[in-house]
Order: structure tokens, then C-alpha cells, then sequence
């Protein structure tokens, strides 16, 4: 699998980061050999195998159904750069 | 896609320019799971609240924060997977799915993707003709809500609060079984009636703890399905009929006229009844789902599933049954009755030991009738269930008509107080003495020569002489004696 220089480009636009043409064009190899390394691992066989989730096997943590949070909405807001009152103000975006 | 479950029915197809259509809807329902704390935190679900006030440093995904799951959420889950008859699957997965909104913090939705807790299922659906329809359901999945941007208080800004961010929601997804815009009403009032019953969400549309993404096509009856649109966040139930009439007329449309439909997500604008393209949409529609790295798979026991399943309520369906052949009421009654549980659970406190049907008639007609004019619910209805028996007693005893019952209601409803003493202190009981009302009956004849002679030719006009019987002896005669009473002095018979 490889990716040309279009997909680098839309991928950037979803993640929100801001590539021009030459660094598509460099990511693009960067990418590519990532992608081609990768690639080496399908010739091992896993027929059968379980994919590890982790290294211990274990459950998740579970947590009761119990309000012990919240209540700091100052904390919250406090590196917005815009605020109004505690809420973030933001660009508009509306449909 | 299961295109042959349904049978074509021709009163649901719809006639186009060019002949008979059929609408195919399947639906996405987000249902806010009742629980105190969110899926992933120990902060608050409460409605409202200050903004940013229910709000941990996980629901705004600050750095660091790791998501802890609620076991209380995934029980919910659970138990909704069991009252619609679904499987469940004692391992699930949480996956990301990633887009970037100013109200989503972590640039991500935790949710379900390939492996939800709860698979395939069905609801039953009773339509208004007696016909019953199954509505497949395809999976329920737990997942975040998002926070909430407002937009009305600035030209150029957004607020955003994050109180509702990282509740939990579980999005139930129907098969694409629903035929018409009632079907697809009543499906989705079925689908709230099921989680009331169950308490895994509270159904208050106007709260947004109910909202429907509603997936509209057309075809022609018996081929391929057409291309489809989603209709996204319809917030209540008569939204959800109008977005599909609205839809299913603008593709039939666009179709007859040589267009072709495009694959989109449009949104209902309520006011005029109309759906509208929503453009910015499309390009978000790759979410890049990948299993979240900080949450392990789901799992849990059979027997744990099965100790939930031990202790659900009796649902809508099974309540229906029983109220049919228990107490003997029609299907319709029985419907009615348990539409919501607080209603089955009045009539049953006012039948026990009573004419059901009876009960069942003062429930859904006197009763439900009073509160919807005093836009009221049953939970706080002014007359007990203890109250409404006591007139019914009076009824069955023959201490008061039908008639008064209703006034007696009245009162209650207004004033409260024991029945049997209202009746007694204000000297409601109705007058079984015929002697008594002979001679009312006689008095009224006596005054009224010319119109006992019509009634003797025409005996319709016995009701004006009953009325004025009634009216004499203030409503309180016993009808069928004064009717008796009537008939022997004008010699009818």
C-alpha cells in the first residue's frame, strides 16, 4: 500500500494541520516507508491468533454511578483564550 | 438489507405523477441513558446547570485524562438490549470516531463501531387498523454525547458549554423495516414506551434525552432500494412524520422529473415542514474509526446479563397481553392503558377487584380526558386511584348514576375528599324510591297535557320528560325508574 500525494494532503486536511505542497510531496515518502514497513508484517501468519489488546490480560476499570466530579467549571475555561463568563467562545459555526 | 421482510401494502404506497411509490425508512435513535454520572467521568447528567459546571477535566479532555467507564451505563445498555429482544454481546469494543467541532473537545466521539454491546433485535409496533408490524433492530452501541454550541448571542461568536459532553447516549439503529410516516411515528413512540418501562432513559424529547436521525428513500414497489437521506436530529414525534412525508415527496419528485437523488444529510426545518441540504457535512463523513487505545474491550459475564434480565419490569407488550386476557379488555383499551407504565399501573390499583372495563373506561376517557385539558400527566393527577375506586364502588352499589359519578368526579378533581362522604354530605345519592319518582313523574305529566299527548303518538319525546324528571329531582333520580315511571303513566308499551 502507498499513498500519493493527494491522500497526504486530504488526511492533513481532516487532522487540521496546515501542509503545503512540498511537505505533502516530503511526507508523502516519509509516510510510504512507514507504510512499507508496516506492510513487512503481513508476511508473518497470525492464522488463529487472538490480536494482544494488552500485555495483561485483564477487565477495565469500572466506576461506580456516583457524581464526585464536576463543579470547576472555572478550572475548566481558565486557558481558553476567549471566554464570556465560563463559557468558550469560539468562532461561529452554524449550519 | 432485508428488501422482502415487509409485504407491500398498497394503502402505504404513495401516487406519484407516474404511478404508485413506496417510502423505505429505517432510524437512528439517540437515547440518553439515565444514569447520575456520565459514561466516562463522575460528573453530573443533570439537565441544565450553570455552564460548564458538570464538567471534569475528562469531559474536557485535558491532557492526560484517561476515560474510566460507568458500570451503571453499560447495565442500562443492557437491560434496553433485553427489552428489545436483542442479542447481547459479552464483549464490545470502544472505537474513535474522529471530527473536529468546537463543542467536541477531544476531536473524537467515543463510541461503537464494529463490535456494539447489543446486536440484532426487534420491537413490535401495533398500528391504529389492529395490523402489527416488526421493526428489526440492527444494534444498540453506547457512546458520548457532545457539548452544546449556542449561537444566538453573538453576530460573529459561538458559546459553547460542555455539560452534556460525555454523557452517556445509546444510538439504537433500526433495520430499514418502516413503511410510512405513521409507522415511523409509532415506531419511535414504541421504541420511548420500551425505555420508560425499562427506566434506561427518561424520553423527554423536549430535553433533547430523545432524538431521531431519520433515513428517508423511494422506490418502486417491489425494486432495489433507492438512494437514501438522512434527516438528522429530529427532536420529536411529529417532526419525525413530517420529515418523512416532506422527504419522500421532494425524492418522488425529483425522480418523476428525470433527477436522481444524491446521498445526503439534510436537516428538518420544523417551521416550514421542510428538509434542507446540509452541506458542511459531507466532507466530515470520514471518521476514521480505530479502536480507542485508552479503553480495553468491553466484557462481562453471561450471568451477570442474566441477573439484569432477572429483574426487569414487565414490559408494554407482555402488560398488553395480560390486560387483554385478564381483565378482558379490547386491544385498543389495552394499548391505550399501557402506553406509559404510570397509566397501567393507576388502572390496575382502580380495577383491583372492580368491572375492569369499567375501570378501564373512567381511566381513558374521564380521567386522561380531565388531565389532557389541564395539560397534566397522570403522575400528578389530582383524583388516587384509591378515589377514582371509591366512585366506582358508588356506581357499583347503586347509590349514585352514572351520570353523578361524572359530577362526583368533578369535585374530586377540583376539591379532593372522600367520595362516599361528598355523596353523603351533599346529598348526592340518587333517588331509587319509586314511589318518590312517580310522583315527580306525575306532577310533570299533569303540567304538561299537550306534550304527553305528542309522546303518546311519538314516543322519541319520552327523552324531554326524562330530562325534566332529572332536572326536578336534580339529576339525582335513578334513570332507568324514572324511564320505567314514564312509560306506565303515558301508557306506552
Amino acid at each position: 500500500m502507498s499513498v500519493d500525494k493527494e491522500t497526504v494532503k486530504r488526511v492533513a486536511r481532516l487532522a487540521r494541520i496546515a501542509v503545503t505542497d512540498e511537505e505533502a510531496a516530503s511526507l508523502q515518502g516519509e509516510l510510504n516507508t512507514i507504510l512499507g514497513f508496516v506492510e513487512q508484517l503481513n508476511e508473518v501468519d497470525v492464522t488463529g491468533i487472538e490480536p494482544m489488546i494488552a500485555v495483561i490480560a485483564m477487565q477495565p476499570r469500572m466506576r461506580e454511578d456516583a457524581v464526585n466530579d464536576g463543579g470547576k467549571a472555572a478550572d475548566i475555561v481558565a486557558n481558553a483564550p476567549v471566554r464570556e463568563g465560563n463559557f468558550f467562545v469560539v468562532p461561529k459555526v452554524v449550519e | 438489507m432485508n428488501e422482502a421482510v415487509r409485504t407491500k401494502k398498497p394503502s402505504k404506497l404513495i401516487r406519484g405523477a407516474t404511478g404508485d411509490w413506496e417510502v423505505v425508512i429505517g432510524m437512528e435513535v439517540h437515547a440518553q441513558v439515565a444514569s447520575n454520572a456520565k459514561l466516562f467521568s463522575g460528573a453530573s447528567t443533570e439537565f441544565g446547570g450553570a455552564p460548564n459546571d458538570h464538567v471534569s477535566l475528562v469531559d474536557a479532555a485535558m491532557p492526560g485524562m484517561l476515560p474510566v467507564i460507568n458500570r451503571e451505563c453499560v447495565a442500562q445498555a443492557v437491560r434496553t438490549g433485553l427489552g428489545l429482544k436483542a442479542a447481547i454481546n459479552l464483549r464490545s469494543v470502544f472505537d474513535r470516531k474522529n471530527y473536529f467541532y468546537p463543542d467536541l473537545p477531544q476531536g473524537y466521539q467515543i463510541s461503537q463501531y464494529k463490535q456494539p454491546v447489543v446486536g440484532e433485535g426487534a420491537v413490535e409496533v401495533d398500528m391504529p387498523d389492529g395490523e402489527t408490524i416488526t421493526v428489526g433492530i440492527e444494534r444498540l452501541h453506547l457512546e458520548q454525547d457532545a457539548g452544546k454550541s449556542i449561537h444566538d448571542q453573538s453576530p460573529t461568536m459561538s458559546l459553547v458549554d460542555l455539560n452534556r459532553s460525555g454523557v452517556a447516549l445509546m444510538e439504537i439503529v433500526s433495520k430499514p423495516d418502516i413503511r410510512s410516516s405513521e409507522e415511523a411515528r409509532l415506531y419511535l413512540t414504541k421504541l420511548r414506551t420500551i425505555l420508560r418501562y425499562l427506566g434506561t432513559c427518561d424520553g423527554d424529547m423536549e430535553k433533547g434525552s430523545l432524538r431521531a436521525d431519520v433515513n428517508v428513500s423511494v422506490r418502486r414497489p417491489g425494486e432495489p432500494l433507492g438512494t437514501r437521506c438522512e434527516i438528522k436530529n429530529v427532536n420529536s414525534i411529529r417532526f419525525v412524520g413530517q420529515a418523512v412525508d416532506y422527504e419522500a415527496r421532494r425524492q418522488i419528485e425529483i425522480i418523476e422529473e428525470g433527477g436522481t437523488i444524491d446521498q445526503e444529510t439534510r436537516l428538518l426545518d420544523a417551521s416550514k415542514g421542510e428538509t434542507r441540504s446540509m452541506r458542511s457535512k459531507e466532507e466530515a463523513h470520514d471518521y476514521r474509526y480505530f479502536p480507542d487505545p485508552d479503553l480495553l474491550p468491553l466484557e462481562f459475564e453471561q450471568g451477570w446479563v442474566d441477573g439484569l434480565a432477572a429483574e426487569l419490569p414487565e414490559l408494554p407488550d407482555a402488560k398488553k397481553t395480560r390486560f387483554i386476557a385478564g381483565h378482558g379488555l379490547s386491544a385498543y383499551d389495552a394499548t391505550v392503558l399501557t402506553a406509559e407504565k404510570e397509566t397501567a399501573d393507576y388502572f390496575e390499583a382502580v380495577a383491583r377487584g372492580r368491572d375492569a372495563k369499567l375501570a378501564a373506561n373512567w381511566v381513558i376517557n374521564e380521567l386522561a380526558g380531565r388531565l389532557n385539558r389541564e395539560g397534566k400527566s397522570i403522575v400528578d393527577t389530582p383524583v388516587s386511584a384509591a378515589q377514582l375506586g371509591a366512585i366506582l364502588d358508588l356506581i357499583g352499589e347503586n347509590v349514585i348514576s352514572g351520570k353523578i359519578a361524572k359530577d362526583l368526579f368533578e369535585i374530586v378533581f377540583a376539591e379532593g375528599g372522600d367520595p362516599r362522604e361528598i355523596v353523603e354530605k351533599r346529598g348526592m345519592k340518587q333517588v331509587t324510591d319509586t314511589g318518590a319518582i312517580e310522583k315527580v313523574v306525575a306532577e310533570i305529566v299533569a303540567a304538561n297535557p299537550d306534550k304527553a299527548e305528542q309522546a303518546r303518538l311519538k314516543p322519541a319525546m319520552i327523552g324531554w320528560f326524562v330530562g325534566q324528571v332529572m332536572k326536578a329531582s336534580g339529576g339525582k333520580a335513578n334513570p332507568q325508574a324514572v324511564n320505567a315511571a314514564l312509560k306506565a303513566k303515558l301508557g306506552m308499551e
